[in-house]
């Protein structure tokens, strides 16, 4: 648990879980939270008795003889059928950084949950039975991370209690994972040996891993860098404007009250979003996408503050210097960083609907603010998360990933999502019932792959 | 063309990491989603009751709009047994800030016997009936509330824009997936959307920003005394509508709420944190979940507000 004095310089990081109930990520999870004091002793004394129900150990309210699932198991349907349905979110905090916890499900819709969990994770831990080793799901698991490009991967050996806190098990595993990282490109993989039911290497070191030099799981949650931490330098400024703030007659009461009766914030007029990438300061020369119009940033506006700067992901409102036309949708960017806006989009999908991707469906497009009409105009091919590679395809269904070429009924300013990882994101949308269908990624610009397969 | 998206380019700029800590990171996330939803949506309204929760929601929402109004009316489902310091500081807040504040009744429903009185008299399950009532009536398609996911294990499941049908009803099983800082929020005829921007706070983080923002809250949320009584290890005030048993002793004790829901439900927890910043250092230390503590309505089952939430619920 926190103290008060540390709180000031905490830092949040998010982190998900990706696994089967078999492999105890449940557990893992109920031990993560309870060792770190996270679970007060009112919901503590409710699994016990549950637990104790159910027909768990319970003596002296020792944990490994409570049911550390019930920790996470949320609906009515997950308890009584002791299988998690939905992507949980837990919360616990440490004298260092606050956690938000994405507990994702690995056995129903595993895609659906990883890519969820994954889209918003400075970290993901991938659990594997130490008994069964690397499985076809592990391989997914981390294609699919790969595909989002989850900053820090780590896969946690669990169940290491059951072979024996054995070396060589660990290290066949060890093995086996970095061979399959590096077979799909992911690199910088920490392989981990843990207990969740018995708590090696969760929180504190075990005795009983005098061979694993490495840190505790808890250890290297609290000091990877998180993704805005290893971004903000990198990548150029982007804005996607969410409103035009003009407020005219209807001003804050309280600005009513200053000495001009509110007239200096007459014309006031900003634009209001949250900084994607990058930074921005006063003075700065930004080009507005798609129009290409240009001005220079003449204030950085929040809630009554001035700011010399802003970072990703802070929201703030800007102030041009010469009036130009924005509206919600449009994207901020510091000049000269931005190619061409692009009405035909190539990219990569996660479909995540049951309702199957069909050539030439219309979609709903989302991206940043901005929200067009598409049209599907061709599906190029499906992942094999086996092989990781790619093979004929014309359509989509649940949990698959394939490319496809989108044609946009206005030209959107995307960029690639392996340099750009929020303006490369876009949300697929049913017109029909409103329903998220897929999780898109910019892939590279679809001139490189023109019409591939009417052309031959 | 090609190349020159592809290849857009990486600045070099070697940028100092800033100062972001995890109040900034909470609050930037909150105010994108608020200016989201009013920027999709016709016509949003915040629930708004006067407690914590509520009024942080408030207060980021005239962050979000600054030097502009806040954009949209709030809305109080009123169970006609809130506590009175609660309802005054409510009406304070609205017309300090230039508010509509739309009413729902429990208290009309049971006179005009759409709803019954339950035999535990509690009426914090009655207000959905009224709360759909509203946003019917008034036509919202969104509705802000402060619900925070670590309150309970379903709320922890539950999606930041989380759609609702026709009847109000949330379906846990058929979610909308929720992608990076992408929200969907499209709706068909007779749905709308209830939006939760705080749902990645948690108890301590809403303290540490009302302390942090010096925002103005009920009295009751501080150290004070107060008339009450001990049952199911809770302090009960002693009001008009909690009166104790015959065999339960009144005493004056120094108390504080740490939720300030229906005064039929809502315990007290003994305290001697009399500013914000005691408060902020007891729930650090607090040992116990603030639903845990002083909510009976969810001590009632295992699945409680789940239940409550699939029939229209906050």
């Amino acid at each position: 648990m926190s103290t008060v004095t540390s709180l000031e310089q905490s830092t949040l990081f998010r982190f998900a879980t990706a696994g089967s109930v078999d492999d105890g990520k449940s557990t893992l999870v109920g031990r993560l939270l309870h060792d770190s004091k996270a679970i007060l002793a009112d919901t503590l004394d409710a699994v016990t008795r549950t637990s104790a129900d159910r027909g768990f150990g319970g003596e002296n309210g020792s944990t490994q003889k409570i049911d550390l699932a019930l920790l996470t198991d949320g609906l009515r349907a997950e308890r009584e059928q002791g299988i998690t349905i939905d992507v949980a979110y837990r919360y616990f905090a440490t004298d260092r950084r606050s956690f938000i916890l994405a507990d994702c499900p690995g056995h129903i819709q595993y895609t659906k949950n990883t890519v969820t969990g994954a889209s918003t994770a400075d970290a993901v831990v991938v659990l594997i039975d130490a008994r069964k080793g690397v499985l076809e799901q592990t391989r997914r698991h981390l294609s699919v991370l790969r595909l989002l490009r989850v900053p820090n991967v780590i896969v946690a050996v669990n169940k290491i209690d059951l072979v024996a806190f054995s070396e060589d098990i660990f290290r066949t595993i060890e093995t086996d994972v970095k061979a399959v990282a590096a077979s799909i490109g992911l690199n910088d993989v920490v392989v981990i040996p843990v207990s969740a039911l018995e708590g090696d290497n969760v929180v504190e070191r075990s005795a009983h891993t005098p061979w694993y030099t490495g840190p505790s799981l808890l250890d290297l949650l609290e000091t990877l860098p998180t993704t805005d931490e290893l971004e903000r330098g990198l990548e150029p400024f982007r804005f996607p404007v969410q409103l035009v703030v003009r407020p005219q007659g209807a001003l804050a009461p309280e600005l009513f009250t200053a000495d001009d009766g509110g007239a200096s914030f007459r014309d006031y007029r900003a634009y209001a979003g949250q900084v994607a990438s990058g930074s921005v300061s006063v003075g700065d020369a930004i080009t507005v996408l798609p129009s290409g119009r240009t001005a220079t940033i003449a204030g950085i506006d929040f809630a009554g503050r001035s700011l010399e700067r802003a970072v990703a992901p802070q929201s703030v409102s800007l102030r041009l210097s010469e009036e130009i036309d924005i509206a919600r949708g449009d994207v901020i960017a510091a000049s000269g960083t931005f190619g061409e806006v692009s009405q035909d989009v190539y990219a990569e999908l996660c479909w995540l609907s049951t309702k199957p991707l069909r050539e030439g469906s219309k979609v709903l497009i989302k991206h940043g603010s901005k929200t067009v009409q598409g049209l599907i105009r061709a599906v190029t091919g499906k992942l094999d998360l086996e092989s990781f590679a790619y093979e004929a395809a014309s359509g989509l269904d649940l949990n698959d990933i394939g490319t496809a070429q989108i044609r946009l009924a206005s030209p959107l300013p995307i960029e690639t999502y392996a340099l750009h990882r929020r303006t490369g994101a876009f949300l697929v949308i049913d017109p029909q019932d409103g329903n998220t269908l897929a999780a898109g990624l910019v892939k590279d610009h679809p001139g490189d792959h023109e019409d591939e397969r009417y052309t031959i | 063309m090609s190349t020159q998206l592809t290849d857009t380019p990486i600045a070099a700029v070697d940028i100092p990491l800033e100062t972001l800590n995890s109040l900034d990171l909470l609050e930037s996330e909150a105010i994108h989603i608020i200016r989201e939803v009013v920027a999709e949506f016709e016509r949003p309204a915040l629930l708004f009751s006067g407690g914590k929760d509520s009024v942080v929601m408030l207060h980021l929402a005239t962050k979000a709009f600054w030097p502009g109004k806040v954009p949209f009316p709030v809305l109080h489902v009123d169970t006609g047994h809130n506590f009175p310091e609660v309802i005054d500081f409510r009406d304070r807040t609205v017309e300090r800030l230039g508010l509509r504040l739309e009413v729902g009744s429990v208290q009309d429903f049971i006179d005009s016997g759409e709803l019954a009185e339950r035999a535990d008299g509690t009426r914090n399950p009655l207000q959905t009936v009224p709360l759909l009532d509203a946003i019917a009536k008034n036509k919202f398609d969104a509705v802000f509330g402060g619900g925070r996911r670590d309150e309970d294990k379903a709320r922890a499941k539950e999606r930041i824009l989380s759609l609702r049908d026709e009847f109000g009803q949330w379906d846990p099983r058929n979610q909308r997936p929720e992608l990076w800082n992408l929200y969907n929020g499209r709706y068909t005829v007779g749905q709308h959307v209830r939006a939760f921007p705080i749902s990645n706070w948690t108890e301590l983080d809403i303290w540490r920003y009302i302390a942090r923002e010096n925002i103005e809250l009920p009295g009751l949320y501080y150290a004070h005394n107060r008339e009450v009584y001990e049952r199911d290890g809770m302090w009960r005030a002693v009001g008009p509508v909690s009166e104790p048993r015959p065999d339960e002793e009144v005493v004056i004790k120094q108390v504080r709420y740490r939720t300030v829901g229906d005064m039929s439900c809502t315990g007290a927890v003994a305290s001697d944190a009399v500013t914000v910043h005691d408060v902020v250092r007891e729930v650090a230390a607090s040992t116990l979940t603030e639903r845990g503590a002083t909510r009976a309505d969810d001590r009632i089952s295992e699945a409680a507000m789940e239940d409550r939430k699939k029939d229209g619920y906050f």
